[in-house]
């Protein structure tokens, strides 16, 4: 009777069913129910959950190679050698240097403020910093068509100077700055503000000016967190769709990125073409995939301990 | 000299290290040029517009219709999120198996890969003639071009933003409370559905929060697979995209008014699940 006792005194917290006698019996012999599910348990959910993964992740990704090569090397190097493809591919490189250039700038420049000072409003304006992940990419291209289009807010400014924003480069590397903004300055805020003021305090003191106490101390502290930044932000920026969609005027050759060709490609049912180009920014993502993950154990490294 | 900035700069604490002025300074214009004033643009295209009209617009058969769609595909989509995302997390943190770190890697294609990239790829496996969607024709099963597809769509955008949340609140989580449970005759299931669920609640309410807003406004994946059927697969971001070529300005303003509000309510609700999240569980270091 004596080993059934702890059963008893289990029974009044486990009110979704009492414990099982073999149960109890095993845990008193030591082989208690460990902190793992039975192999048949363990093995079932693992099949499941990539079966999952397999079905939404791994086969849209292997299919977009597939469909790019299944009409031959010489169709897919002619895809990409069109002339309006190597204009895409120009403008997206373009877009996507200027504008992961601002942000580099921008989030280093803010996370100094917000990382090495106490200021009154501070998460405030980190959230302002963060709000345009949680805006619509449509959206994002629509207020700037607000603020510069033919109809817009700064219309008859920009028509007397005859500046055009909408339907050009600048809106375009407008609306990705917006859709990329956090990006850069939300890795280097967290781990700047970790990483304190202490260093810098002591290379000001050591007589050192604050552009080479930046260069020489902050800089060096956050190079990776930095790098992992321009990675992701330029992902999203060769990548981005609906904000430059918007802002485009999908103009063949002028204004059509990378993205907004394959969309096009696809709709005149030039499906091989379409992959074709769509594989280059494939192949940009498992490599910043890559590198992000490379990079990750790097970044353990910047972590202050 | 030290109590006259000292005055001036309340705000701050003082500090020995240089540039705040113009670091602040910076950093609050480019946030006004590129963010707030565009923003505000939209808020002040929408108040332009009279009630009635706002009204109007709002009530259209097929603006409701748009809304619809977006919000309640959004919401299901999340939801299975939520259960997968939750099991995929559990089997990437508790379980070994052959090139795991490849699976944990993979899982942030979603957010790597174009949204148009993945648009194309969904639709072509889901058509009639795809890897899958040829499987289930068959069965009577449509999933390219109906709300179907934007499911499927919105399921693949929104899953990393389940397991990256959920993933390190359950890494964290300290053993020792499952063995006590475990020890003091609990079952495995009550285990898991009494100490694990509990506390990682509230950072799987956190994913499926961040994983809804960013289907809601999700376009670029979605318009392919859509089918864009007005009234029937048709979301609300392609609907302001088509007021606009319409150069129905009121209506694509409108309409984007209200899903930025939605978006903010969500931002709030996040942030709110966020502090709850690092209130309990394994957070604390």
């Amino acid at each position: 009777m004596s080993a059934l006792e702890p059963a008893a005194l289990a029974q009044p917290l486990a009110s979704d069913g009492p414990p099982t006698l073999t149960k109890q019996a095993r845990a008193q012999n030591g082989h208690r129910p460990a902190r793992t599910e039975p192999a048949a348990v363990r093995i079932a959910l693992t099949l499941i959950a990539l079966a999952f993964l397999g079905l939404f992740i791994g086969l849209p990704l292997l299919l977009v190679f597939v469909e790019a090569f299944k009409r031959g090397a010489a169709a897919y190097v002619a895809a990409l050698s069109d002339p309006d493809a190597l204009a895409a591919i120009r403008l997206t490189l373009l877009v996507a240097a200027i504008s992961v250039t601002a942000n580099v700038i921008f989030g280093l420049v803010a996370s100094w403020a917000i990382a090495k000072f106490e200021f009154a409003g501070k998460s405030l304006l980190i959230t302002l910093i963060d709000l345009p992940f949680s805006v619509s990419p449509v959206v994002a291209g629509l207020i700037y068509v607000l603020l510069f289009g033919s109809q817009g807010l700064l219309a008859a400014p920009l028509q007397a100077w005859d500046i055009k924003i909408i339907f050009a480069l600048p809106g375009i590397v407008l609306a990705t700055i917006f859709v990329t903004f956090p990006f850069v300055a939300r890795e280097l805020i967290p781990l700047m503000q970790e990483q304190g003021t202490a260093e810098e305090e002591a290379a000001i003191s050591l007589g050192a000016s604050g552009l080479s106490t930046f260069f020489r101390v902050t800089l060096p502290n956050v190079k990776w967190a930095l790098l992992y930044g321009v990675l992701l932000c330029n992902a999203r920026a060769m990548g981005e769709f609906g904000a430059v969609s918007v802002v485009s005027g999908h103009v063949r050759g002028l204004t059509n990125t990378m993205p907004l060709h394959i969309e096009i490609l696809y709709n005149e049912y030039q499906f091989g073409a379409s992959f074709a180009v769509a594989s280059l920014l494939a192949l940009l993502a498992l490599v910043t995939l890559i590198a992000k993950t490379v990079l990750e154990s790097r970044l353990a490294e910047e972590e202050p301990r | 000299m030290a109590t006259a900035t000292a005055s001036r700069l309340t705000f701050r604490k003082p500090s020995v290290i240089p540039g705040f002025g113009l670091t602040f300074g910076l950093t609050l214009t480019w946030l006004c040029l590129i963010v707030l004033l565009p923003l505000s643009a939209l808020f002040l295209k929408t108040s332009e517009l009279s009630f009635d009209r706002l009204l109007v617009i709002m009530s259209n058969a097929r603006t409701l219709h748009a809304l619809q769609i977006s919000f309640g595909l959004s919401l299901a989509a999340a939801a299975i999120n939520l259960v997968f995302g939750g099991l995929v997390v559990w089997v990437l943190v508790r379980y070994d198996f052959p090139f795991k770190r490849v699976v944990d890697a993979i899982i942030d294609i979603p957010f790597a890969l174009p949204t148009a990239v993945a648009g194309i790829a969904l639709t072509t496996l889901y058509a009639e003639n795809g890897w899958i969607g040829s499987l289930l024709a068959p069965l009577g099963i449509q999933v390219s071009f109906t709300p179907l597809g934007i499911l499927v769509a919105l399921v693949f955008i929104g899953l990393p933003f389940v397991v990256r949340t959920v993933q390190p609140v359950l890494a964290d989580l300290d053993a020792e409370l499952e063995d006590a449970a475990a020890s003091l005759g609990a079952t495995r299931g009550q285990t898991i559905w009494r100490v694990v669920l509990p506390s990682i609640w509230p950072a799987l309410l956190t994913g499926f929060a961040m994983a809804f807003a960013r289907a809601v406004g999700e376009y670029g994946s979605v318009i392919f697979i859509a089918g864009n059927l007005p009234g029937v697969s048709e979301i609300a971001p392609l609907l302001i995209v088509i007021r606009l070529e319409e150069f129905r300005y009121a209506d694509a303003t409108a309409i984007a008014s209200v899903m930025l509000l939605a978006s903010f309510v969500l931002l709030f609700i996040i942030n709110r699940l966020q502090h709850w999240a690092e209130s309990r569980g394994g957070r604390e270091r």
